[in-house]
């Protein structure tokens, strides 16, 4: 069985060789990989759908701003007019409950929220802000581990020493409690921050992306890291070298295209992390601010109403699900493709 | 040994030390905050804000502003919450440790247990179709916010089916101390328990199965079936026997994560009254002493707690010992 896999894997590179990069042959192993297209598909079917929210929300607007709150509103179900807010139940009619899901895709299709918002259209738009903060801080993440771990990894010594120090610190903090005590000391001035000429404002959906950025650093540099002093010392470096290249090329010309594909498969499953990391962190009312909302957000609203409107909740969860399963998959499935020769799949 | 002991133990300090370092310099002296403004709870009065500036010696030199705010969370443990009336931080952090120690615990065993037969099956079950259909599910587990399937177990226990004779045993939301009463302890605490550990049963199965296959192709298990030892006696005795050195250093470090503070969210959802609650209260408040100190607290206790998973691992596994 094993020799026959190897026959057929170096059967493969043999039809594969003539003139093809390294890159051509990894994209044309994912190409086969059924599976993680399909994720990749629906991955990007949830980018789209997501970022045509301004469409739903322009198709089902009520009063103009689908984020605004629209509690005596009226909507219409099986073509009568109600209103968005009904009265409590019991004798004294005590309290509201947003109207419930309608099926209906033009009009409340999920019901609505606390606020009378429609929950469709809001999941629409938190999926924006959901993705947006996880695909930035993910990006900002790996760029930051990698340029740290190149400096490491390529001067070693001292610099590296001290760089890893400070890396194994920032790792032993408990990943959830650092981001709060980072978050609450930026939101408890509603200045925001000012770090020379950059402003970022308290509410703004930077604030989260760069502390979810920051507190990954570690778990990214740790095994880029390693893969640059694999590099390092390999001929092709002693060879630029040898041709007088500057240590900045060394570095960016030489090391970092040999590290890059270390990068790319960690990219995927980071995004997955980082958008679970935003979801808690605004479930715990320290990611997205409002006015923005985020799929962490409408959960959060939605456990008030959990019991008599569950979808408030229940359709921003499934939304993460899907999306960070389809990037654990592709996740997968990327990490197959550039890296076949690792023995076994986790 | 005794030497990396040592060098592990006088890292594990220097650790500690910076992590202080950091908090400190993330609560006293982030750019344009006023830390008494900050500490003093919501909408402070002059007077509180003068008290804080005296008992932090927010005017004093920076290294004496570091030592009072250590001297309070570790010596004298008198840090003083201003959003809660005045209530002592240290010792409510200590009341609400049992409760989290609960959850973590017994999400432990289920993880533990679900997470061994999992990987086991999925490992032996190589090239059917169970396989996939195992890891797939693993995979789902990784893939859901903790936070979320709590709100659905709350739906679904709670909700419209607690008149049913299938859930109308659980309780309301909320945490009872064993001391009170063991059986609703117990009956608490399963829907935390098993939504804790989905997350945790996702990924060491997929971490097993990956390290059992890897395993298998080794020289010693090859011998050990030349000897004509059963299979069953080949996965447990040699197999699975490898694999628990990963297996156990993992389950230490996300141990101490959870307890550190991980378990926040599980908390919050199920309304258990420990150490993650208490740090969402004070999220609400903007109880910032609170917070620093649950930081600091949890932060030592992970890091204590990764320096033992080493010295054990070295003790385990010679090879990993640096000379």
């Amino acid at each position: 069985m094993a020799a026959l896999i190897e026959q057929v894997q170096t059967s493969e590179l043999r039809s594969a060789a003539a003139g093809r990069s390294p890159w051509a042959l990894a994209w044309r192993r994912l190409r086969r990989n059924r599976i993680a297209l399909a994720a990749l598909g629906l991955f990007l079917l949830i980018v789209v759908v997501c970022l045509a929210a301004p469409l739903y929300a322009h198709h089902v607007a009520h009063d103009g701003n689908v984020l605004s709150p629209n509690l005596n509103g009226t909507t219409i179900v099986h073509g009568k007019v109600v209103p968005v807010m009904q009265e409590g139940g019991g004798l004294l009619k005590l309290g509201e409950t947003p109207i419930g899901p309608t099926w209906d895709i033009s009009h409340y299709f999920l019901g609505a929220d606390g606020l009378g918002r429609d929950v469709a259209a809001l999941v629409l738009y938190g999926g924006r802000a959901s993705l947006q903060i996880g695909i930035c801080s993910a990006v900002l993440c790996c760029i930051v581990a990698t340029v740290v771990a190149l400096i490491a990894g390529f001067f070693g010594g001292v610099t590296d020493a001290i760089l890893s120090r400070l890396m194994d610190v920032i790792w032993a903090f408990p990943v959830y409690l650092l981001a709060i005590s980072i978050a609450t000391e930026l939101l408890t001035h509603s200045n925001g921050l000012q770090v020379g000429f950059l402003h970022v404002s308290a509410t703004s959906l930077w604030t989260p992306t760069v502390i979810i950025a920051f507190i990954y650093v570690p778990y990214v540099y740790r095994p880029v890291r390693g893969q640059v002093l694999s590099v390092v010392n390999k001929e092709f470096v002693e060879a630029a070298i040898a041709q007088g290249a500057s240590n900045f090329r060394l570095i960016f010309a030489e090391i970092l295209p040999n590290v890059v594909s270390t990068v790319i498969v960690l990219l995927p499953l980071m995004i997955a992390t980082t958008i679970l990391t935003e979801s808690a962190l605004s479930y715990l009312s320290v990611g997205v601010q409002p006015p923005n909302v985020s799929w962490g957000t409408i959960i959060s609203d939605g456990q008030d109403l959990l019991y008599t409107r569950p979808w408030v909740s229940l359709a921003p969860g499934i939304m993460i699900v899907l999306t960070v399963l389809a990037l654990n998959v592709l996740g997968d499935g990327v990490r197959d493709a550039l890296d076949p020769r690792a023995k076994v799949r986790v | 040994m005794l030497t990396f002991i040592v060098r592990r133990l006088l890292w594990t300090v220097v650790v500690m030390f910076v992590i202080t370092v950091v908090v400190f310099v993330i609560f006293f002296k982030t750019p344009g905050v006023d830390p008494a403004r900050a500490l003093a709870g919501r909408n402070p009065s002059p007077q509180v804000l003068n008290e804080v500036r005296a008992q932090l010696g927010l005017n004093r030199p920076l290294f004496v502003q570091y030592g009072l705010m250590m001297k309070r969370i570790f010596i004298t443990r008198n840090l003083v919450s201003y959003s809660d009336q005045g209530e002592l931080v240290i010792p409510e952090i200590f009341a609400a440790a049992p409760a989290t120690l609960s959850l973590v615990f017994g999400a432990a065993v289920i993880w533990i247990v679900v997470a061994i037969l999992m990987g086991v099956s999925a490992a032996r079950l190589r090239g059917t179709v169970y396989d996939p259909i195992l890891m797939i599910l693993a995979l789902i587990g990784v893939s859901t916010p903790v936070f979320w399937l709590g709100q659905v177990c709350n739906l679904v226990t709670q909700g419209k089916l607690h008149n049913t004779f299938v859930f109308s045993w659980v309780p309301p939301l909320g945490y009872t101390s064993f001391t009170t009463s063991p059986v609703l302890w117990f009956q608490g605490l399963v829907f935390p328990w098993i939504t804790l550990s989905i997350l945790y049963i996702g990924l060491y199965a997929r971490v097993l199965r990956a390290n059992l296959l890897e395993i298998q192709s080794e020289d010693y298990i090859r011998t050990a079936r030349a000897k004509g030892l059963s299979e069953r006696r080949v996965l447990m005795r040699h197999t699975l026997r490898t694999s628990m050195i990963t297996f156990v250093s993992l389950f230490g470090l996300d141990f101490g994560a959870l307890v550190g503070g991980g378990a926040i969210l599980t908390e919050v959802v199920f309304g258990i009254h420990g150490v993650g609650f208490l740090t969402w209260q004070a999220l609400q408040n903007l109880d910032l002493p609170t917070i620093m100190a649950v930081v600091i607290y949890g932060a030592f206790f992970i890091v204590l707690l990764n320096a033992l998973v080493d010295i054990g691992y070295a003790w385990l596994d010679p090879r990993v010992r640096p000379t």
